[in-house]
């Protein structure tokens, strides 16, 4: 008797990267792009703007992704989106999602506007960013998305950055948008469950995808996903969801292994003090306090 | 769309940039300095492999998996999450 | 059907008419006015549209792009600081090959604050790939607008319509307005061009070494697009009675010397070449309707046995005067004739070119034994 065990697929199969992209080994973008296309299948149309992910979909003739794509300015990803999906709707496509996608330089810092705005208007798109906490695709400068202490090129060891990381997500919950949902590569059926009930939602969806960077963050490539799971094993990004603004529900408990697990296998924490730890772990603390009241 | 790169003449060029090719062309296999050898007797098919590969270098074939060399950049991903050590790294020679 | 109504109106009753799919404007003064129309037929169902309040002037060129590259027909407006905020999508805008079509009311760039007519605005965006017109009536206006769709559908080029701030875009006039069936015979649906298609899946703006070749390839619709332009103003005066040319030149056949200017200057200007007409002095006007592409072969010829020209610019690119002098002395020089040209910059910021001030500038070319410095006119003495 064959006790050969069974191709399990844990995720669904149909593939809308090809291989052959210019990612960085390792690259966790690429694999967020991955997932996200596979929760929303082949009637997608993409926005990327200037970003690892532009370079990563490729240059003329070529493209990695087997959706159609827009590549335009960088502060336009969500604006860009909004014209799109009033276009289809116009030519009575309406079952086509229309799908922004920016890292977290083009969505916390240029693109913010652009994006409070058609949050405001609640465009129906759906945005997209993942997140490797700088400019990586010029080379690793800051973003807002940074978090405080971390070492990028223009926040060097003399001059560490010195504020905390954004919380975008604060943000876009004040803008009561139907669905906002952190994810990670880290947990990719986690990831595709929350892209697939942001498919079926009206408005603007916004999810924020953790994707560790090795070449930015300073770590062997094939820890990409041990990174990303323990930054929500150490409380560092929570996964949970926001319906209409108010609604909170966490994705996971939290595991509360010891910050330091995460920080050590990254070089850009290398400059990381006792104080800067007991201040990140006291930050984590108190976001966990606030999420599990607002989870009820 | 279709797989590969070309060069085009003046006339066959669109009206501006418009990619209508796959990257599938680009053998990013070259890039690698060490490649991930799968142990098929250990593996329980638990699909993790095929799930992170951020190349999608790892593929099915009936009811086992393959590594596609043309693809795989040797991250090393899919040696490290593999819950059964069927997946090792080696030098890669050339 | 006539209608008494200001410039801004002709241009939304103008995009009423064209049936654009998609809008996305942000208010400026002085063209806020068409904000509010387009806003208002798109919420009374006239125009069956989506219109995008957008968060500011790049982002109304952002949408346009996207929905133009989706397929739809599409269109926005704006003004001085809106036009100079979009120069980046401009360029994107015309890189992609899109017929969007733009109206641009002429307001003077801050800094100082001005919000009356200068022509700098779009005249410092030339060199963007974008077609320009400037009219110099509310009725030119309304069939530039139409022409102007059918124009960058035809070329896969953007079109902007300039209309000077509240000289025109305010002044009521009387428009003609033709019945919708009229302006559909003129102007049908946009032919199916390349576009983002979930059957056909393509990406749009790669990253690519072979950018010159598709400058070329612009270059190439640019070198089309004047014949366009006077085929479609031929086929607008065919089938709605009226057309405008791409220059309008007005006595300028054995004139002593010749005005050229663009916009609602050249109406003051033809009014004042009457007077010298009655004293036996030939004053001719040439007035520049389609800007880019330069119409080089009809300005040539309008202005080919004159002896002198007077350019009068409502525009100024400090450290190079006069931009329309600029471009018509490099016609000339590339014609290897030389033909004085005196230039003259007036009305910026909207301080009104008056009469006498081109009375002035006729007395001062026919006394000048040849072209000096720029004469700047209308400045506190």
């Amino acid at each position: 008797m064959d006790r050969t065990p069974q191709i399990k697929f844990p995720i669904p199969q149909e593939e809308l990267v090809f291989s052959g992209h210019t990612a960085c080994p390792g690259c966790g973008a690429v694999l967020a792009m991955r997932y996200a296309l596979k929760a929303l299948g082949p009637k997608t149309i993409m926005v990327i703007p200037p970003s690892c992910a532009g370079v990563i979909a490729g240059g003329f003739p070529v493209s990695a992704l087997n959706v159609p794509v827009l590549r335009i300015a960088f502060e336009t990803t969500a604006i860009s989106a909004s014209g799109i999906r009033a276009a289809l709707d116009m030519m009575g496509k309406k079952d086509i999602h229309v799908l922004a996608w920016a890292g977290d330089g083009g969505t916390f810092d240029i693109g913010l506007q652009a994006l409070s705005a058609a949050a405001e208007r609640n465009d129906n798109i759906i945005y997209i960013c993942y997140d490797n906490e700088a400019y990586m695709n010029t080379g690793i400068q800051r973003s807002s998305s940074t978090p405080e202490g971390t070492w990028t090129t223009t926040t060097p060891a003399s001059s560490l950055k010195d504020t905390p990381k954004k919380d975008i997500i604060r943000i876009m919950a004040a803008h009561k948008i139907p669905y906002i949902a952190t994810a990670s590569v880290g947990y990719p059926p986690d990831l595709i469950k929350k892209v697939e009930k942001a498919k079926g939602i009206y408005g603007t969806r916004f999810i924020l995808i953790y994707s560790p960077c090795p070449t930015g963050w300073r770590h062997s490539p094939e820890l990409t996903i041990q990174i990303a799971k323990l930054a929500t094993e150490t409380g560092v990004f929570p996964l949970y969801e926001i319906e209409d603004g108010e609604k909170y529900s966490l994705s996971r408990r939290h595991s509360k292994k010891p910050i330091k697990e995460y920080l050590s296998l990254q070089g850009r924490f290398r400059n990381f003090t006792e104080k800067d730890l007991k201040k990140m772990e006291e930050k984590v603390r108190k976001e966990w306090d606030y999420l599990t009241r607002m989870a009820g | 769309m279709k797989k590969g790169y070309g060069t085009k003449s003046l006339e066959e060029l669109p009206l501006t940039a418009i990619s209508f090719m796959t990257t599938e062309g680009n053998e990013t296999g070259e890039w690698r300095s060490q490649r991930p050898v799968l142990d098929s007797e250990k593996c329980n098919r638990c699909g993790l492999c095929w799930m992170y590969c951020p190349d999608q270098a790892i593929r099915t074939r009936e009811n086992s998996y393959w590594i596609s060399y043309e693809y795989c950049k040797g991250c090393g991903i899919c040696a490290t999450e593999c819950p059964k050590g069927a997946i090792l790294l080696v030098v890669e020679e050339r | 059907m006539k209608k008494v109504i200001s410039g801004n109106q002709a241009v939304s009753y103008a995009v009423l008419s064209a049936k654009p799919q998609v809008i996305a404007a942000y208010p400026i003064t002085p063209q806020s006015a068409i904000v509010e129309m387009l806003a208002t037929f798109c919420a009374t169902g006239d125009l069956h549209a989506k219109f995008i309040n957008v968060e500011s002037e790049h982002s109304a060129m952002a949408a346009c792009i996207a929905a133009s590259v989706t397929g739809a027909r599409t269109f926005t407006a704006t003004s001085s600081q809106g036009l100079a905020l979009m120069h980046e999508l401009l360029h994107y805008a015309s890189g992609l090959r899109l017929p969007i079509v733009m109206a641009n009311v002429n307001r003077a760039l801050a800094s100082p604050f001005n919000l009356k007519a200068d022509l700098s605005d779009s005249l410092s965006q030339r060199d963007t790939g974008w077609l320009q017109f400037y009219c110099e009536s509310g009725q030119e206006v309304f069939d530039t607008i139409i022409q102007a769709f059918r124009i960058s559908e035809e070329l896969l080029l953007p079109v902007m319509v300039n209309l000077e701030g509240f000289i025109l875009s305010h002044t009521y006039e009387a428009v003609e307005i033709p019945e919708q069936k009229e302006i559909e015979r003129f102007l049908p649906s946009p032919p199916p061009r390349e576009c983002l298609d979930v059957e056909h899946p393509s990406m749009f703006g790669s990253t690519t070494d072979l950018y010159i070749n598709f400058r070329y390839k612009m270059h190439q619709a640019m070198e089309k697009a004047e014949t366009v332009c006077q085929d479609v103003d031929d086929q607008f005066q065919r089938t709605l009675g009226r057309g405008y040319g791409l220059v309008q030149s007005y006595e300028c056949d054995d004139a002593d010397i010749i005005l050229l200017a663009a916009g609602t200057i050249a109406s003051s200007c033809r009014v004042v070449a009457d007077r010298f007409a009655k004293k036996g002095v030939k004053v001719g006007v040439l007035r520049i309707r389609l800007f880019r592409p330069l119409p080089k072969g009809p300005i040539c010829h309008a202005l080919k046995n004159t002896p002198k020209i007077a350019v009068i610019d409502r525009d100024f690119s400090p450290g190079c005067g006069g931009i329309l002098a600029q471009e018509v002395k490099a016609i000339f020089h590339n014609e290897n004739r030389k033909v004085p040209i005196y230039e003259f910059i007036a009305g910026l910021g909207g301080r009104d070119v008056t009469d006498e001030d081109i009375e002035r500038i006729i007395e001062q070319t026919l006394e000048a034994k040849e072209p000096g410095e720029i004469t700047w006119t209308g400045l506190l003495k």
